[in-house]
Parts: C-alpha cells; structure tokens; sequence
C-alpha cells in the first residue's frame, strides 16, 4: 500500500494580507509559511494514522513549488511519512500543479492520493478533482472521515446539510477537513528523524498553465459598524427590517 | 453557448442553481449568446419553468445513477454533453457538488477554471473572472485562456432574477458508467435549516460559558427560522456538533445576515463568516475585534440582550 500525502505552503493564517507590484504580486514581507493547515492537520495526520497501524504502508508527501518550500516540507516530514518529493517548478495555476501531482502518482504508483479540501490562500478546492481525472480515478471530495480495510476505503462526505457515507475501492482520491483526523505536534524525534529522510527533486513535466493572476484587490472597507444600545434592542430590529432588509 | 449546471437532491433542485442559472443567462447575454441548462438524474420539479431564470433549454440526461454523485461518473457525462451541446463556457455552483465535479470536466476537457468566483466575467479584455482568495480577505481576478471556460460561482453571491419564460427540455443521450463510488447511508441533520444553505445564521462562541447557556440563541434561531453555528473552542469543547463549527478550519458560509454572539472575532473565525451580507455582534467588550467586521453592534450582555431581539423581533413579526 503506498499513499502519496500532497503538501503546500501557504502564509500564515494571521498573515496580513496586502499586494505589491501594482496589486498583481501578494506581499510577502514578514509573512510566516505554513503547511496548509487542511494538508497538515487532516490529510497527512490520518495518513500517518494509517500508518502507525499498518506498518507495511509506504508513505510519500508531495509539494509543487520552489526550494522556499523545503523548509515546509521538512515540517511535514517531522511529523511523519517516509519521504518527500518536491517538484522544482513555479505553481502557474490549479491544472499545472494538479497535472505535476498526477505525473509524480503515475511513476509512484501510489493507490490512495490525499489532498487538503482547499489551499487557504487560493482557495482553489480545484487541484484534488483534477489529480483523480488525470488519474481517471474515483473522487471524495470534502471528506470528514476516513478508514481503510485491505483495498476497500470507508468515508464520509460532507453534503448540505449533513454527511454521506461510501464505499470505495483503490485506487482513490480524496480531499480532506475537519473530521478526517486531529491536529499533532511535532514532537523533538519527528524533528530529527525528518532531517535525514531523503528529499527529492523531480522536475516538472511539460504542462500549459490554462488560466493566470491577472491582479488582487482588497474588499472595499466596511463602512463602520452601526452601535446600537443594549437598551433599545428594537431599534436593532428596525434596522436589519428597514435598512439591511435582512429580516 | 454558455452551459449552466443544475444541481439537485432528493428530487429537487437546489436553490444554488437558480443563483447560477441567472447568472449564467446575465453573462450569455453579455457574450452575446444564448444559455442552457444541464441537468443529470431525475427531478419532481417543473423543468420548463426553469426559462424563468432567462436558459433557453434544459438538457437531460434522465439516469437513476445520476441521482447520486460519483465525480467521476458526473465529470464523464459532463464532459460529453459540453462536447455534444458545442458549449464554449460552463457554469457550476461553488457548493458540494461543483467542488467535487466542476475541476474534474475542466481537468478532461483541458478547460481553464476559475472556483468560487463572485462577479460575472470581464469579457471587455479577453475573459477575466473575479474570485475570493485568502479566505475572503481578497479577490484576484484571473484570466482564463483556453477556448472553453469554466466558472464555479460562490453560493450567495449572485441575486435570483426570476421573469418570464418557457425552457425546452431536451433528453441527451449519453452513456452512464456504473459508480465506483457505493453510498451506504446518508446522515441529514433532521428538523434543522442547513447551515451552508441558510439565509440567516445565528452563531455562539465562548461568550456564552456553556452549552446550557445555548438557548436563548436556540430561541433567537427559531424565531428567524435561522441555521445555528459556533466557533470553534465551542465545537472543540463538545458544547456544539462539530458539523456546526465555522471558521478557517471549519465551514465557510456567506448568508444574508450573521448573528455572531460573545464570539470575539479572530481572524480564523472571520474567515468563515465574512463574505455574509449583513453581520450582526453581540459581545460585551467594546473592543472585541469582531466589531470592525461587523455592520451592526451590540455592546452589551448577551445574556440580557439575546432573549431581548427574540422578543422585539416576535413582535415584529406580529406585526407590532
Ligand atoms: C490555525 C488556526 C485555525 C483556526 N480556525 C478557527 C475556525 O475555523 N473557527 C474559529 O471560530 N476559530 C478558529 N481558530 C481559533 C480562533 O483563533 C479563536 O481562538 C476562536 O475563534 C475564539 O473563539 P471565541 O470567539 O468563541 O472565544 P473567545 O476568543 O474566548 O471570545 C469570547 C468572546 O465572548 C465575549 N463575551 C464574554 N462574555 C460575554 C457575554 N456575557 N455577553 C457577550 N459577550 C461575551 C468576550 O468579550 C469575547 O470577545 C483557529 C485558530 C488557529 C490558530
Ligand atoms: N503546490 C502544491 N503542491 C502540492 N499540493 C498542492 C499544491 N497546491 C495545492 N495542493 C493540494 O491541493 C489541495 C487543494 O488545493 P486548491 O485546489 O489550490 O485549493 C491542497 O489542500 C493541497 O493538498
């Protein structure tokens, strides 16, 4: 059994989020680099679940990015898993990276591919569905549980409103949220372990990015919260009826 | 031809598709084309009334199996039928569904996609679409530049406009595989407004002490038929369900209006919650940070001041 966990970088979640450049580059300075926290806390924590479990299982991460990502993915590594491989390329958009990811499952073959439900900066939700086409394999997306006995995965899904639960067979992409596992500390063994577990170096394949940033733009600011006095709550009232019209 | 994805469960279609449906109709008429609908399975509900929402046709493709998703399935079927209707841009609602599915087609059909979009394209340049990005802090506007486009558009972020009209419904014929994915049960929570698809939510977070505090907002949600929701040291206490935690790790949901109650506003939180309309605070502290985000405020207790709105707001709708 060999499971392929998909890591990426994303700033901080209290970063403060401005833009350079004339508004087409996202502001770095001071910026704090994080595994995204669905890849972190949900898709590899549960991987290595399944690991600590069934100790037969091979455990790889992947990232698509630069070498800034090495730290990052050395974060993961501490946490747990076997290897890393990063693929040396820019992350153009959602179909590149999904397209280097499903080229990196096709060598290895992998038979389970986990995924994070969503990047927190771009917000994508896109690159899972795309790895399972490419890979022309089944897709769970938005996961909130996940086991596997042999070769049959049991999952739930989140649908409006509640959960559905499934069963499928490997080969099998899933992303993963809240649920699937809880969030672990790297402990100082994880930290050391990590730094001699092999890192490699993939380049990308030959792949056309289809869509591209063109700029950012900040919400305009709120126009100022309305206080209203604890004691007179039916003006409170008056005004979500008459002026938000939203009761 | 701009093609439009009409979800549905249970029989029925879901009230994100006629947010799609109506944009999709607004930005056909922008390119100067015309829009249709795409729906798989079997409905209770009146297609030809869905030409309310501006689409000429529905095109069907009426197999039980398509009752319940497979992605890869659904992406298959998709794929074709954008192929076979000769569809140049695709619309799908950003909800559970589009998430699972619309990558996947654009993925088979090599098609540029822009997710959770929250404006019509800008087609004055090339064709350029606006979405969220770093969890609603932000917008980029991306540029699609492959011949078929493909858009998923942020639940709630597009106004129904129901007219006039009658759509013709088409059956396409296109084969089905069978699913690889088996379904064995499915867990609604019964009696409650889902919280993604609620107009209004009423929230609660540490501010309230503990769980048997919760109903006086239990009260307040009753009396506006609203969704409940919480923070996430309140899910994370097992005051709430989990499936009711929103926030960054949580759900992210963008209703009419958010009542958030002694919740403090981390920015975690805001990042599940700040797309709504119209945000509402209660909290004691004038100083919570939750109040620059908000567009009503409450300083106050919420212990006097929550059974207070249920009040004024059941006189309200009393008509007093
Ligand atoms: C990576 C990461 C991800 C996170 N993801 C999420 C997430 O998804 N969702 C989330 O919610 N949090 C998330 N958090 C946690 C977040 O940072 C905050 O800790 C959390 O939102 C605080 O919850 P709270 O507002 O309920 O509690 P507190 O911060 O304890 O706030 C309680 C509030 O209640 C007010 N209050 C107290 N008594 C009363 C009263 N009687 N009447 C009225 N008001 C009163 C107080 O003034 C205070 O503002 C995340 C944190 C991290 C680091
Ligand atoms: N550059 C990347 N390298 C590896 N995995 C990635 C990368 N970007 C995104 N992913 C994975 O794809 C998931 C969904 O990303 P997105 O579609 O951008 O929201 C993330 O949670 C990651 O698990």
């Amino acid at each position: 059994m060999k499971i392929l966990v998909c890591i990426s970088k994303t700033p901080d979640t209290t970063s403060k989020i401005a833009f350079v450049n004339g508004n087409t580059k996202f502001d770095e300075a001071g910026v704090q680099w994080i595994i995204n926290p669905y890849d972190e806390w949900y898709a590899l924590v549960r991987a290595i679940e399944l690991k600590e479990k069934d100790a037969s299982i091979v455990l790889h991460l992947v990232t698509v990015g630069g070498a800034d990502c090495d730290p990052i993915i050395r974060k993961a590594l501490a946490l747990g898993g076997d290897e890393a491989i990063r693929v040396n390329a820019d992350n153009a958009d959602s179909f590149y990276i999904a397209s280097q990811i499903a080229e990196i499952a096709k060598q290895g073959g992998y038979d389970l591919v986990l995924t994070g439900k969503e990047t927190i900066d771009y917000n994508g939700s896109a690159i899972g569905a795309m790895v399972a086409e490419l890979l022309d394999a089944p897709y769970i997306s938005l996961a909130t549980k996940f086991d596997l006995a042999g070769n049959t995965a049991t999952v739930a899904r989140e649908i409006e409103g509640g959960e559905e639960i499934a069963e499928v067979q490997l080969p099998l992409v899933v992303s993963c949220q809240k649920g699937v596992a809880e969030q672990r500390i790297p402990n100082m063994r994880g930290i050391m372990a990590a730094r001699t577990k092999p890192l490699k170096v993939a380049e990308p394949a030959a792949v056309d990015a289809l869509t591209s940033i063109v700029s950012y733009e900040l919400p305009p600011p709120k126009a100022g919260v309305k206080l209203v006095s604890p004691d007179n709550v039916a003006e409170l009232v008056r005004l979500l009826h008459e002026e938000a019209k939203a009761i | 031809m701009v093609l439009v994805f009409i979800d549905q469960t249970e029989g029925h279609i879901k009230k994100s598709s006629f947010e799609v449906l109506t944009y999709g109709a607004k930005l056909a008429a922008q390119l100067g084309t015309t829009a249709e609908g795409l729906l798989l399975g079997t409905v209770n509900d009146e297609l030809p009334a869905l030409g309310k929402y501006g689409i000429k046709k529905v095109h069907q493709v009426s197999s039980d199996t398509l009752n319940h998703l497979d992605a890869q399935v659904f992406a298959k079927v998709i794929a074709e039928a954008v192929t076979s209707t000769g569809a140049d841009t695709v619309v799908f609602s950003h909800n559970q569904t589009g998430k699972a599915v619309a990558p996947r087609v654009a993925a088979r059909l090599k098609a540029g996609i822009v997710t959770g979009a929250s404006a019509l394209p800008d087609t004055a340049n090339g064709f350029v679409v606006r979405k969220t990005v770093f969890s609603g802090k932000a917008f980029a506007n991306v540029k699609i530049d492959s011949p078929i486009k493909i858009i998923s558009l942020n639940p709630n972020s597009y106004h129904t406009a129901a007219g006039e009209g009658t759509a013709e419904v088409v059956a396409l014929n296109i084969a089905v595989d069978a699913p690889k994915v088996k379904i064995t049960a499915v867990n609604k929570v019964s009696g409650e407004v889902p919280l993604t698809e609620a107009d209004i939510v009423v929230s609660g977070g540490r501010g309230l002490k503990g769980p048997e505090n919760w109903n006086i907002l239990l009260d307040l949600a009753k009396e506006l038929h609203a969704a409940t929701a919480c923070s996430r040291p309140v899910a994370d206490a097992h005051w709430r369900p989990h499936h009711e935690h929103v926030g960054q790790t949580g759900i992210q949901i963008a209703p009419n209006l958010y009542i958030a109650i002694g919740i403090s506003g981390a920015i975690q939180h805001l990042a599940g919650v700040n797309r709504s309309k119209t945000i509402v605070v209660i909290n004691k502290d004038p100083e919570s940070p939750f109040f620059k985000a908000a567009d009503y405020g409450i300083v106050g207790d919420a212990f006097e001041v929550v059974p207070k709105l249920t009040e004024e707001i059941r006189k309200m709708r009393a008509g007093g």
